[in-house]
């Protein structure tokens, strides 16, 4: 997902050929209280009229009464996705952001729930109500941490090069709800462009933890998170053996299937089957193949 | 339909590449005045005022004078840049009428 | 009033002095080379002269001459506005100037055309200020755009005829020998400046180091040269060449340079052997970094880069990726450097790079060219010369020549530059004809010339989105609205004459 200020006419145009899967629009902390009201015009003008092809297009409101209110109505109608609450700390900032996206839906027009939400948890509050918040709505598609914010109300500060032993606990508490629910889980942004070597371990790193993906502040960031998804060529390989041991045990009838000495049992399976559907997503595997 | 009266002078958008910066005054009974300085001028200069005037239009305002600066904006930042600027001018920044600007902003 | 082959008005007159493009090699040449007047001189006579004054005054040079200069100093240039400034001083007038191109720093030619001292002008490039005031017509004669290519081509066939050439050189003893590569303000290859020193009637060396006698290497030789002036500066060494010519960083250029190169290596010339020639800047510098990766990944090995070259190029030679590097124009510290240190740097002038009218060019040779453009049009025309308002700001340089000679020929270029669209239903002004043009290719995705069924079919399976020009060219209309199209007046104000001396488009006066 790649942050674009909402103030910059510019990025708006551009955003997506980078290839990210989503651009979020922010109307939030990048933008200044000054602007706030000329950024909303400029997202709403510009979701209603460029063609952003198959990326996702998801904005990040302002607090609901900071002028969150607007910036529903505003994107609602323009025909955004997926509307991005910060600061989520419970269950309720959720659903009085939903009644304000459905009083929006109605007015206009658009089918009710069409609109997404994701909720970004940036403090200790939203971390330890990570399960009730992601299960509070059906329009809920995932939970993002905001780590910035979360460690200044922690009072302690990032430290990429030490692993960023202190978002561990918020990181395993916003996967495990994430999963818990069946919604996605998003890990935070990377704040230095030029360091690609701590980008990839870090995005190595929360892959490990079960993430489905990371924020993006730059395009040049887009292809190192893309390539620590995209499954390799082994592991693609691995998933089709699999997957043709399971057709032959079932073409003979056999109960138990193994593949080269290691029994092949559900969880395998399902491991195998994400493999290939996160390969074909990164256009790198075609069934059938 | 809406309809905005300018009430003191405005400014909205930016000098940067792919956008423009309008300033907004009263003009009382005297119709709309557009002096525009473009990159873009003998390929766009028409359309630009085109859109500022039809935007104007849309929403109601009969007078008023823009000062524009544009660096080669798309259609729809002249038109996000127009409604902002507009608000502005006209106070309602607050309270906006999303339905209103619907109504014709398809 | 005549159509050429590329649907573009020549008027009557022009039509017959040069002749209408009608394609890219309907013309094959054949004639008597031209050349320069020789006097004699005696071993105890001097070249050397204390002043440029002394210089001018000692070549003759009268009302009506043609004076020549090249750019290979590019902004960083003092020789041709020092030169002019004096022969303006001394009255002279009505001349034809015959610089190799004209850069921004060249500004005081305003003035003198102002003045009636410049009354002709041919060149491959007009930038800004200088082009600007030609578009809004401060001329009476249109001025000769020409190709490094034609340029060549005309001074080898008589048809530009150089009495006083005045050529900046780094180094040069006091008998002329001349090289780019030593001194103060160096600039690498003296490509251009080789064909004025051998045809010009009057050479005379312009240095800011002189040194003993005899100065090698030699790029321009001593028995094709006059007299020879000690100055204190020929130029701004920064301006002359960077420190190093930076990869951009820009995302779509850099996502532009990857296409090209998904492309080149997909193509049949992607050989063992095979050879090209990059740009020196922006998306088709940042080709040649991808496409060294892959040169590495597939063991390829180039036989030959041609340029233009950067010293991102140099370092691929350095490492042994391309075996030999012929230069005919040295960008940076790093292309200039190699060409002294490294054997396998070669310094070529212009004729032998791409002149079409001698027994043969080094474009001819050339697999793969990757060039930019400021339009293209659905009939793959190329625009390098005019802005989308009309205005001349760029320069044919080896556009021309490099796509006609190539194999394969790819345009780089955003489907929009601000609001404009580059992707156009009708060029502004033709530099290089569509026929030349192969594949364009732009962040989006790529448009193959449907003359090239074989490339159709070679890219078949390339990751890569593939669109018809039209495609593309509404796409940029789509984001950008329909651009109103500039209106011109009648007088002509630019010639542009294809590499083979015809004519295939010209430039006229803006409306103010």
């Amino acid at each position: 997902m790649m942050f674009v200020p909402a103030s910059n006419a510019g990025m708006l145009r551009d955003a997506y050929i980078y290839g990210a899967d989503s651009i979020m629009f922010d109307l939030e902390d990048s933008i200044s209280l000054k602007e706030k009201d000329t950024s909303r015009f400029l997202v709403y003008q510009a979701v209603k009229t460029i063609d952003y092809g198959n990326t996702e297009t998801v904005v990040r409101i302002n607090g609901l009464d900071m002028g969150g209110v607007d910036d529903v109505h505003a994107m609602v109608r323009a025909g955004i996705q997926v509307i991005r609450l910060p600061k989520t700390e419970t269950a309720q900032d959720v659903l009085d952001t939903e009644a304000v996206i459905e009083e929006a839906e109605r007015q206009c027009g658009r089918e009710i729930g069409s609109t997404k939400m994701m909720a970004a948890i940036e403090g200790p509050v939203g971390v330890l109500n990570a399960l009730s918040i992601a299960k509070s709505s059906k329009r809920l598609i995932g939970i993002a941490l905001g780590a910035e914010d979360y460690v200044t109300s922690m009072k302690t500060k990032r430290y990429p090069e030490r692993n960023s032993d202190e978002i561990f606990f918020a990181r395993s508490m916003i996967v495990h709800a994430a999963r818990a629910v069946g919604i996605a889980a998003l890990d935070t942004v990377f704040s230095d462009v030029n360091d690609s070597d701590t980008l990839r371990k870090e995005t190595e790193f929360i892959r490990q933890l079960g993430f489905d993906g990371k924020s993006v502040i730059n395009p040049r960031q887009i292809p190192i998170v893309n390539s620590v998804f995209t499954p390799t060529e082994k592991e693609i390989k691995n998933a089709i053996d699999i997957m043709h041991a399971i057709e032959d045990a079932e073409a003979k009838g056999s109960g138990v299937i193994a593949l080269n000495g290691k029994m092949i049992d559900k969880p395998i399976v399902e491991r195998a089957l994400r493999t290939l559907a996160l390969a074909e997503a990164a256009g790198v595997y075609k069934k059938g193949e | 339909m809406q309809k905005f009266n300018i009430e003191k002078q405005a400014i909205a958008g930016t000098l940067e590449s792919s956008d423009l910066q309008i300033i907004i005054d009263k003009n009382d009974g005297k119709g709309i005045e557009i002096e525009l300085k473009s990159s873009v001028e003998n390929q766009y200069g028409r359309r630009i005022r085109e859109v500022l005037r039809s935007t104007l239009a849309n929403l109601g305002v009969d007078d008023a004078k823009l000062t524009v600066v544009d660096k080669g904006a798309l259609d729809c930042t002249i038109i996000a840049r127009t409604i902002a600027v507009v608000h502005r001018a006209a106070d309602a920044t607050k309270k906006i009428d999303w339905e209103g600007l619907e109504s014709w902003n398809v | 009033m005549a159509r050429n082959q590329a649907g573009r008005e020549i008027p009557g007159k022009y039509a017959d002095q040069f002749g209408t493009f009608e394609g890219q090699f309907a013309r094959r040449h054949e004639y008597k080379r031209a050349s320069g007047e020789v006097i004699s001189v005696h071993p105890s006579e001097s070249k050397l002269l204390g002043s440029i004054r002394e210089a001018i005054e000692k070549t003759g040079l009268k009302d009506g001459m043609t004076v020549s200069f090249h750019h290979h100093f590019r902004e960083g240039d003092e020789v041709l506005n020092m030169v002019m400034a004096e022969i303006a001083a001394m009255g002279i007038k009505n001349l034809t100037l015959a610089s190799s191109s004209i850069a921004n720093v060249h500004e005081p030619i305003i003035e003198h055309i102002k003045n009636g001292v410049i009354t002709n002008i041919t060149s491959s490039g007009l930038r800004d200020k200088v082009g600007a005031a030609i578009s809004h017509g401060i001329m009476e004669n249109p001025v000769v755009i020409r190709s490094h290519g034609g340029r060549a081509r005309a001074i080898e066939t008589g048809e530009i005829h150089i009495d006083v050439a005045f050529l900046g050189a780094p180094s040069s003893d006091d008998y002329g020998n001349s090289n780019g590569s030593h001194g103060k303000a160096t600039c690498g290859s003296l490509g251009y400046a080789k064909i004025d020193a051998e045809y010009a009637d009057k050479v005379v060396i312009i240095t800011d180091n002189l040194v003993p006698y005899p100065n090698t290497p030699v790029s321009i030789p001593q028995n094709h040269v006059d007299y020879v002036v000690q100055v204190n500066s020929i130029g701004d060494p920064d301006g002359i060449a960077k420190g190093a010519t930076r990869i951009t960083t820009n995302p779509k250029d850099l996502l532009i340079a990857e296409n090209a190169c998904k492309i080149i290596t997909a193509s049949p010339y992607y050989k063992e052997g095979f050879s090209f020639q990059a740009g020196t800047g922006g998306s088709t510098l940042a080709v040649a970094r991808y496409l060294a990766e892959a040169m590495r990944k597939d063991e390829i090995k180039a036989s030959f880069a041609l340029g233009g070259l950067t010293g991102h190029m140099c370092e691929m030679l350095e490492e042994g990726l391309i075996e030999k590097v012929i230069d005919t124009q040295s960008f940076d510290r790093g292309a200039i450097e190699s060409m002294k240190n490294n054997e396998n740097h070669y310094e070529i002038s212009a004729s032998f790079y791409a002149n079409p009218g001698n027994k043969g060019a080094a474009v001819n040779k050339l697999d793969i060219v990757v060039l930019s453009a400021l339009e293209i049009d659905t009939d793959f025309n190329v625009n390098v010369m005019t802005g989308s308002d009309g205005i001349i700001r760029g320069a044919s340089g080896g556009h021309s020549d490099t796509a006609a000679g190539s194999k394969l020929s790819l345009i780089l270029t955003p489907l929009i530059r601000g609001r404009i669209p580059t992707i156009v239903e009708n060029v502004n002004t033709i530099i290089t004809p569509g026929e030349s043009v192969d594949v364009v290719v732009t962040e989006i995705g790529i448009a193959i010339n449907p003359k090239r069924q074989d490339l159709i079919e070679a890219f078949k399976n390339l990751p890569v989105a593939q669109y018809t020009i039209e495609e593309l060219q509404k796409k940029a209309y789509a984001v950008v609205g329909v651009p109103d199209p500039i209106v011109y007046d009648e007088k002509v104000v630019a010639l542009i004459e294809y590499r083979d001396g015809s004519l295939i488009d010209v430039v006229r006066k803006v409306r103010d």
